[in-house]
C-alpha cells in the first residue's frame, strides 16, 4: 500500500469517527436540554457548561499532546510525527476557540461580565495564542526538517509555560468557579448531570480523535504533494 | 567545561564589539525605551490616575519592548553574508554559541536598562533610591528569563522571512510570568512593604529562570542543527 493510500485511508477513518462524535453531540444536546434538570442558581446558562467543559478537555488534550509528541519527535526524528503534533494542535486551536467563546457566554450573565482575568482564562487564552504562533511559524517555515524541529521546540516550551503562567495568575487573583468534578472528595454534581457531562467528554474526545486523523491525513497528502512538485521541478 | 566558557566568551565579546564599533542597535533601543517611557506617560488620565499608580506597569513594559528589539539583533547580525555559517563551521560546540550569544544579548539589553532606569525616575518622579537593590534583583532575574527564552526563539525565527513579526509573537506569552512578576514586585516596593510580601514572586521568577534557562541552553542546538 502507498503512502497515499494509506493516508487517504486515515482520512476517511477520521471522517467515520467524526460522524459518530457527531451523532453523539446531537444526542448530548438532546439529553443536556431535554433530560437533564435546570441548574436551580444559574438557570438556563448552566447548559453552557456541557459544551464548555468538554471543549476545554479536547483543547488541552490536543495541547498535551502536541508537547507529547514534539518531545517524542526530536528523540526518533520522524517526519509522520511532527504532522501528528501540528494535526493535534490545529485541532486544539479549534476546540480552545469554542472554549473561549462559550466561556464568555456563559460568564455574562452569572458573573455579569464577559471576561476577567481569572487564572484559568487567562492561562488558556495565552496557550491559545501561543499556538496560533506554532502554526503561523510552521506557516512560514518551508523547510520540513527545519519546520519540524522549530515547532517541536514551541510545543515543549509551551508545556513547560502553562504551569507558570497559572501560578502566576494565581498569585494575582482568581474567579474561575472551584472545580467540582476533579477534586479530592467526591464530584459535587447530582448524578443525572454529572452522567451528561460524561457523555459530552467522551463525545467531544470522539470528536478530537475524529478531527486529528483527518488533520493528519491531509497533512500526509499534502507532504506527498509538495514533494512531487519539488521532484516535477528539479 | 573550560573551553566551552573560552568559545562562549569569544562569541560574547565578538558581538559586543561589532555592537561597540556601530551602537546603531543601542542607539535605536535607548532612543525607543525613552519614546515607550514618554508616550505611556500619557496613557492616563492625569486628574484621576497619579503617574506613580501607572510607573511600574510603564517600566516593565519599555523593558520588555527594548529587549524584543535587541534580541532580533542578535541573530539578525549573524544572517549577513551568512556569519552564522561560519560559526557553526568553527570547533564551538552549540551550547557555548547559546551562553555566548545569551550573555551579549544580557549586557545589551542589561546596559538599556542601566540608562533608562534614571530616565523613569526622572520622568515618574518615584522614590526608588531606597529600595534600590531589591528593585536590580528583580530586574537582573526577569530580565534573564526574557533573554533566556528569546536568544532561543530568535535564533529560530532569524531563519523566516518575518523576523522582526514573529519574535514578538511567539516570545510574549513566555513573558506574561515574569513581567507580571517585575511589575508586582517593583509597585509593592515602590509603596515600601516588606520583602516578606514579595517572596511569592521572587520565587516564581526564580523558578522560570532556572526551568526556562535550563530549557534553552538544552534545546538550542536542536535549533542550529542543520
Amino acid at each position: 500500500m502507498t503512502t497515499r493510500d494509506r493516508a487517504r485511508r486515515i482520512g476517511r477513518a477520521g471522517m467515520a469517527v467524526t460522524l459518530l462524535g457527531l451523532a453523539g453531540l446531537a444526542g448530548v444536546y438532546v439529553r443536556a436540554l431535554a433530560y437533564t434538570p435546570v441548574e436551580r442558581s444559574q438557570g438556563a446558562a448552566q447548559k453552557i457548561f456541557y459544551v464548555h467543559v468538554p471543549a476545554a478537555w479536547s483543547a488541552l488534550v490536543a495541547i498535551s499532546v502536541t508537547g507529547l509528541l514534539s518531545i517524542l519527535y526530536l528523540w526518533l526524528k520522524d517526519r509522520r510525527i511532527d504532522l501528528a503534533a501540528a494535526a493535534s494542535a490545529e485541532v486544539g486551536v479549534a476546540f480552545a476557540t469554542i472554549m473561549l467563546t462559550t466561556g464568555p457566554i456563559w460568564g455574562k450573565p452569572i458573573w455579569g461580565t464577559w471576561w476577567t482575568w481569572d487564572a484559568r482564562l487567562t492561562s488558556t487564552l495565552f496557550l491559545f495564542l501561543l499556538f496560533v504562533g506554532y502554526l503561523v511559524l510552521r506557516g512560514v517555515l518551508t523547510d520540513p526538517g527545519i519546520r519540524g524541529r522549530f515547532s517541536a521546540v514551541i510545543g515543549i516550551m509551551g508545556l513547560v509555560l502553562v504551569p507558570f503562567i497559572h501560578l502566576t495568575v494565581y498569585l494575582f487573583r482568581t474567579l474561575h468557579p472551584a472545580p467540582i468534578v476533579l477534586k479530592p472528595s467526591a464530584p459535587s454534581l447530582p448524578g443525572v448531570m454529572l452522567v451528561t457531562l460524561f457523555s459530552s467528554l467522551g463525545v467531544f474526545t470522539v470528536l478530537y480523535v475524529g478531527f486529528m486523523m483527518q488533520r493528519y491525513a491531509l497533512g500526509l497528502l499534502r507532504e506527498l504533494r509538495e514533494e512531487e512538485l519539488a521532484g516535477a521541478a528539479g | 567545561m573550560r573551553a566551552l566558557i573560552r568559545a562562549a566568551w569569544h562569541i560574547a565579546v565578538k558581538d559586543l564589539a561589532i555592537e561597540w564599533r556601530t551602537k546603531t542597535a543601542f542607539a535605536s533601543g535607548l532612543v525607543f525605551a525613552v519614546l515607550v517611557l514618554a508616550v505611556l506617560f500619557f496613557s492616563r488620565d492625569p486628574t484621576a490616575v497619579s503617574s506613580q499608580d501607572i510607573a511600574p506597569g510603564a517600566i516593565w513594559v519599555t523593558f520588555t519592548f527594548a529587549s524584543m528589539l535587541g534580541l532580533n539583533r542578535a541573530f539578525l547580525l549573524e544572517r549577513e553574508q551568512r556569519a552564522l555559517d561560519g560559526i557553526l563551521l568553527s570547533p564551538a560546540p552549540r551550547t557555548a554559541v547559546f551562553w555566548g550569544k545569551f550573555v551579549a544579548n544580557l549586557a545589551f539589553v542589561g546596559a538599556i536598562q542601566a540608562v533608562s532606569l534614571p530616565l523613569f525616575v526622572l520622568f515618574y518622579d518615584v522614590p526608588i533610591w531606597v529600595r534600590l537593590p531589591e528593585l536590580v534583583l528583580v530586574i537582573v532575574m526577569a530580565t534573564v528569563a526574557f533573554v533566556a527564552v528569546g536568544t532561543l526563539l530568535s535564533a529560530m525565527v532569524v531563519r523566516t522571512r518575518y523576523a522582526e513579526l514573529m519574535l514578538p509573537l511567539l516570545l510574549l506569552p513566555f513573558l506574561v510570568p515574569p513581567l507580571v512578576s517585575g511589575v508586582q514586585v517593583t509597585a509593592r516596593l515602590l509603596e515600601g512593604r516588606p520583602l516578606s510580601d514579595l517572596s511569592g514572586w521572587l520565587r516564581l521568577i526564580a523558578g522560570f529562570d532556572l526551568a526556562f534557562v535550563t530549557l534553552a541552553a538544552s534545546l538550542f542546538h536542536v535549533v542550529l542543527d542543520e
